[in-house]
């Protein structure tokens, strides 16, 4: 690689111009390649912050290092477990989406998906017995998140769900997530019905014990990268559109379970539900994104965005240069299209761990994939296109392994970037479904929404004040 | 639910449409006079639950491929409608994708991706300086220069930008520095001069524009001009960005010999580029003002010696008035380094000249820059350019202060630079000759240009002399001539 700067004098150069048009119009004048910038006053953010972060002299490689564990995660399917031996689920413990929050804050759907489970652990014998035991405290709560593992909408795991688990081959790091149990009336969207309970019972004795077997029988491990990479192709954005991922799903790991030794009524049932679930895909693609999020934590002086994640009140957002901590503000709600006669009064602000997706890049990022999705707001191919075009200017990267066939097989934009929100003042794009906001609904449709600001306000403090301390 | 008085409900077979299409025509045609409900949906296990719970259930059975179309409605012709409005919805095609949305480029960083090629490319940032660093540091992190004219730019962000710069092996010319010209193209205010073998570091915009116009004039064309920035030589920045423009000119197979021009340097840090130019395989001249050497024009001089070129004749036009018995000094400089050299030339002559970038700190003006006696203004000064354009942009402020020292009734000699070139005034002289022939005073003019420049030069010459106005290419013979009007005086 030649130096950059005998670049500079190797010839005449393009010109890239931000601010007045006079200096821009004197380079046209004699017949410079001049890009304009349609700059803009930073969308928010204290000048001095944004002046720190733009000069710490760690962020560029920093960044690029997190972006580098990113793209390198690999994600194979290692092993079905009960959430149990996985996630030291201790009794009387419970997971949920989004950054950590109480039964008395908790939204409709986050209650009922907790009194679902608390109903399917038997440790209440009734809705209203498992509403005192949870608002007296006694069952503990934890983000999914402080786990390793990730969960859909209310994302509550208890320790009889089976976990898939998903190995990185690159780090040897782990990540999980409960088995999608379909749509309509699911715990994750809040419901806690008999058909619910009924159906998590046939997961924990049937679908999880014959999973499991079949995992473990296969030759090679599922490469779920590889799986989320061909759906990108396939007209899936790998959040609101797992159907061609979960036919793939399907057909890999169809072979090792009809050779399971279980009655074939089992077999067939078991099929016959992934079959009939096109989100299937779902929760194996979310701890895919999670591990290689999670390879990019702890990268001081990154400005990356490493979680979004809401629990159906807050919306949350972790970075690789702060550690550990949350930066939230009031979720929220999605605008959409609705089920059956349900309408916009009926919907639970944001909620579930799936947004982690779009922090990977793809979901609501690779929109462009899956023009379909932008029709949920009334949107056009090229506004499904825009929204992608868009989320490039708040991304560090482009991942070559998630391609977006229209845009030229270019890659996925990855890794947002806190500097260039509060930049540019656009926020990232999310796809998701949407959950009713009184306790028992379940799903009431499905659409798009965006983060609060103040999440990105507080992360890009908090970095430059590490910044400071740090130089 | 009260019951609806009237509902159709079907099923249709070999009818496909993606559920995201169907629950937009739901929607739609659920938001029709008249209509209680809508369900159109494939009839999966799930969307007969929903249209059970809505009664818009089918008769008998129904499978996942079929169509389920359920509409309740007030009264039959509200249903008729509304039945029509689903078959139509569905038969619609999608509109027309229309032009692909253009997605604005908000910062230099997604500028300098959409580039094609990878040929080279620099970055140009003007924005206000409390920003111009953000633009800049994504130039670095992309491994380009870039080329700050903004002023306002706090000296700690600048030298975190250089040192940053210089760690990528890429650099930043300016802050606060109007003038680059890179393989010929020119950046900002720049002069139409000749392609050559002198390669300028120019810690000083107009000092640039001087050398490189004269050189012009002498034949002799530039290779490049690297303007660093007017503070790069201060003990705060350490000539950070001269030392780095050297080695590139060093290194630069069409740079033969190398002009470092700047403001009065700090005297530790002319020392250390002295020490670095000695390194360095192409010779390097010092055009860095200082009472010893007041004169860039000697500096050119010195430099056309060098290298053997006949040192013409500096082009000058006019004939001023002459001046009136006790007349001092007045100078109105669009260009700071001009300015400079015009007090360190007239000082030796004239004693103290006040300035509001004064040659020592007890000769500085108040706020409202008025003094009596001899007086140089730099109204290019950061200070009297927030919130305007730069004095070779808009004459305002020089001309208003030309007009206040007529009025005042002090006799005084007018001495004034007028800066062509790229981003310069289209016609300086269309304002200020008119101002000069209504001040009535006598005046020198320091025009600092090249023939090819879109304003011309014997052009501005011609109508600023026709204003009684002595015109000259040199500033530092401006000077002088305004001094000689001055000693004719005593």
């Amino acid at each position: 690689m030649t130096l950059p700067s005998m670049d500079l004098l190797s010839g005449t150069p393009a010109v890239v111009a931000a601010g007045v048009d006079v200096f821009s119009a004197a380079l046209r004048a004699q017949g410079a390649d001049v890009q304009d910038v349609d700059w803009r006053p930073p969308g928010f953010g204290d000048p001095a912050d944004l002046a720190t972060l733009a000069l710490d002299r760690r962020r560029a490689a920093a960044n690029r290092t997190a972006v580098e564990r990113v793209m390198a995660a690999g994600s194979h399917l290692v092993d079905v477990r009960p959430a149990r031996d996985v996630l030291g689920l201790g009794d009387r413990t419970l997971l949920h989406a989004g950054p950590p929050i109480g039964w008395d804050d908790a939204s409709g759907p986050l209650r009922g998906a907790l009194i679902g489970a608390c109903l399917f652990e038997g440790w209440g014998s009734s809705v209203e017995d498992a509403e005192r035991l949870l608002s007296s405290g006694g069952v503990a709560l934890d983000p999914c998140h402080h786990r390793r593992a990730v969960g859909p909408m209310a994302g509550v795991t208890s320790p009889s769900m089976w976990t898939w688990v998903l190995e990185d081959p690159v780090t040897g790091g782990q990540a999980f997530c409960n088995l999608n149990e379909g749509l309509g009336k699911v715990l994750r969207m809040g419901a806690y019905g008999d058909e619910v309970l009924t159906r998590l019972a046939w997961m924990r004795d049937v679908l999880g014990p014959v999973l499991q077997a079949a995992v473990r029988s296969m030759a090679e491990p599922l490469d779920v990268k590889a799986v989320l990479a061909q759906m990108l192709q396939m007209g899936d954005e790998g959040h609101n559109r797992n159907r061609a991922g979960s036919l793939m799903t399907l057909r890999e790991l169809s072979p090792a379970i009809v050779e399971v030794d279980a009655p074939s009524s089992d077999v067939a049932a078991v099929l016959r539900f992934i079959g009939g679930n096109e989100h299937f895909f779902l929760n194996l693609g979310m701890p895919t994104a999670k591990l290689a999020m999670d390879a990019a934590r702890d990268v001081p002086g990154s400005t990356m965005v490493t979680v979004m994640s809401r629990n159906g009140t807050e919306f949350g957002i972790r970075t690789a240069g702060t550690g550990d901590r949350w930066f939230t503000g009031p979720a929220n709600t999605p605008v959409g299209l609705f089920l059956g006669d349900y309408g916009p009064d009926d919907a639970n602000p944001d909620i579930g761990d799936s947004a982690i997706m779009e922090t990977y890049g793809v979901g609501g990022f690779t929109m462009a994939a899956a023009p379909a999705i932008v029709r949920f707001v009334g949107g056009t191919v090229p506004d499904a296109l825009a929204t992608t075009e868009r989320m490039y200017q708040l991304t560090l990267a482009e991942n070559p392994a998630m391609q977006v066939p229209i845009l030229g097989f270019r890659g996925s934009p990855t890794g947002i970037d806190v500097l260039a929100v509060a930049r540019t003042g656009w926020l990232p794009q999310i796809n998701t479904g949407m959950a009713g906001r009184v306790a028992g609904t379940g799903q009431v449709g499905a659409g798009l929404v965006q983060p609060p600001q103040e999440c990105f306000e507080q992360a890009l403090e908090a970095l430059a004040r590490e910044a400071r301390t740090a130089a | 639910m009260t019951a609806p008085p009237v509902r159709h409900v079907s099923l249709r077979s070999g009818v496909y449409a993606d559920s995201v299409r169907l629950m937009q025509v739901s929607r739609d045609v659920g938001a029709r006079e008249g209509v209680t409900a809508v369900l159109v949906a494939m009839a999966t296990p799930l969307n007969l639950e929903l249209a059970g719970g809505m009664g818009l259930a089918p008769e008998g059975t129904a499978s996942a491929d079929q169509l389920l179309v359920g509409v309740a409605a007030v009264d039959d012709d509200a249903l008729g409608a509304a039945v029509a409005a689903v078959d139509a919805a569905l038969a619609a095609r999608e509109r027309a994708a229309g032009p692909a949305q253009t997605v604005p480029l908000r910062t230099i960083g997604a500028g300098l991706s959409a580039l094609d090629g990878d040929g080279p490319a620099l970055a140009v940032v003007s924005v206000p300086g409390a920003y111009a660093v953000l633009e800049a540091a994504d130039a670095i992190t992309a491994g380009r220069s870039v080329l700050v004219f903004s002023d306002g730019v706090p000296v700690e962000s600048e030298v975190a930008l250089k040192r940053a710069a210089h760690d990528a092996g890429v650099l930043v010319m300016g802050p606060d520095c109007g003038t680059a010209i890179v393989s010929g193209l020119a950046l900002g205010f720049a002069n139409v001069v000749r392609r050559g073998p002198v390669g300028l570091v120019a810690a000083s915009g107009t000092g640039a524009q001087q050398v490189s116009c004269l050189l012009d004039t002498a034949g002799v064309g530039v290779s490049h001009v690297l303007g660093v920035g007017g503070r790069d030589l201060s003990e705060a920045v350490g000539g950070l960005a001269t030392l780095d423009a050297l080695a590139l000119l060093d290194a630069d197979p069409a740079t033969e010999r190398v002009l470092l021009v700047s403001k009065p340097p700090a005297p530790s840090v002319a020392s250390a580029v002295a020490e670095a130019a000695a390194e360095l395989s192409v010779p390097v001249r010092s055009a860095a003002l200082s009472p010893e050497d007041p004169d860039l024009t000697a500096a050119v001089e010195g430099l056309l010696a060098d290298m053997g070129v006949a040192v013409p004749e500096w082009p000058s036009r006019g004939v001023s008035r002459p001046a009136a018995p006790g007349a001092v000094l007045k100078g109105f400089y669009a260009g700071g380094t001009l300015a400079d050299e015009a007090m360190l030339l007239a000082a030796p002559v004239l004693g103290d000249v006040r300035s509001n970038t004064p040659l020592r700190p007890e000769l500085g003006l108040g706020t409202d820059l008025s003094a009596s006696g001899s007086v140089v203004i730099d109204f290019g000064d950061d200070a009297l350019t927030a919130g305007r354009a730069h004095p070779m942009i808009d004459p305002t402020l020089r001309l208003e202060a030309l007009a206040r020292v007529a009025a005042s009734g002090e006799p005084a000699v007018v001495l004034m630079d007028v800066v062509l070139g790229h981003g310069a005034d289209p016609d300086p002289a269309a304002t200020l000759a008119p101002a000069l022939r209504a001040a009535g005073l006598p005046a020198v003019v320091a025009l600092v240009g090249t023939e090819a420049d879109p304003q011309g030069w014997s052009r501005q010459a011609d109508a600023l002399a026709a204003a009684g106005a002595a015109v000259h290419a040199s500033n530092a013979q401006a000077t002088r001539h305004a001094l000689d009007l001055l000693g004719a005086a005593r």
